[in-house]
């Protein structure tokens, strides 16, 4: 993928780090039609984030078709300011894409 | 006859490598691969099986869960969920009147914090179910979500 689908803020204050993260995606569920056609929309959307910290896994979702599209996530890890966030996500289709950040 | 085998057997060997070395990549992996039965159950409680292993979990006022009382549009509900338990190693997010109850499942590693800020989707108005795990013990706190304009199939 070439174009970035994250966005990552990693902001640490008082030894933990707030992580908001924007990921791009369509996010569809398999249940909406086409309006013209009638035909269903088959399913795409994002299965797991993981996300690590200075190369430790901090967190992991799974998600079903129910998150939104272009999905917000936000999470607290302990750490402080300079330490790397890695997120990652991949979907029903096999797709993924990682970011990595450091934490302001 | 042989060689056939022997071929099968070399190409059964080697995806079983490849699996196991790219599994190796991902360190992320190390958690559970998706969840299918949990995210395709039809009710509450075959999620909630699915998700956390047992159906019934204790009411809690140690969780919290911020989401709108009245959402105008089902395809973006912000909803934050934090709670005091300690030691929380998973949160688990549940709309009890979607097609698919289970919305997501959130697995904390050490030192993150039991706090999730997301977007769901829900179908019409209903209860939002967020199960903590603290302890080996099952928590659960809800709210009700009042949904205008419903978010699944459009």
């Amino acid at each position: 993928m070439a174009k970035k689908s994250i966005k990552v803020r990693a902001k640490a204050k008082n030894d933990v780090i707030t992580v908001k993260a924007l990921i791009t995606h369509i996010m569809e569920t398999g249940l909406r039609k086409d309006k013209k056609t009638g035909k269903v929309i088959p399913a795409h959307f994002i299965q797991s984030v993981d996300c690590e910290h200075n190369g430790k896994a901090a967190m992991n979702a799974e998600w079903g078709p129910a998150i939104s599209k272009n999905p917000y996530l936000s999470f607290k890890v302990a750490g402080k300011s300079g330490d790397t966030i890695k997120l990652t996500w991949t979907d029903n289709k096999g797709n993924s894409d990682s970011l990595e950040a450091k934490a302001k | 006859m042989q060689r056939r085998h022997f071929l099968k057997n070399t190409m059964v060997t080697g995806a079983a490598v490849l699996a196991a070395s790219s599994g190796l990549l991902v360190p992320g992996q190390v958690f559970a691969a998706w969840n299918k039965d949990a995210f395709t159950a039809k009710d509450v409680p075959g999620a909630m099986k699915g998700a956390i292993g047992s159906d019934s979990a204790e009411t809690s006022d140690k969780i919290k869960i911020k989401a709108p009382p009245i959402a105008e549009n089902g395809a973006v509900v912000p909803v934050t969920i934090s709670s005091t338990l300690g030691d929380v190693k998973s949160i688990t997010i549940i709309s009890e009147k979607n097609g698919t109850p289970l919305i997501a499942k959130f697995n904390m590693g050490a030192g993150t914090e039991a706090y999730i800020s997301t977007r769901i989707k829900m179908g019409k108005t209903s209860n939002i179910i967020a199960i903590c795990e603290s302890g080996g013990k099952f928590y659960k706190a809800q709210q009700e979500v009042k949904v205008t304009i419903g978010g699944c199939g459009g």
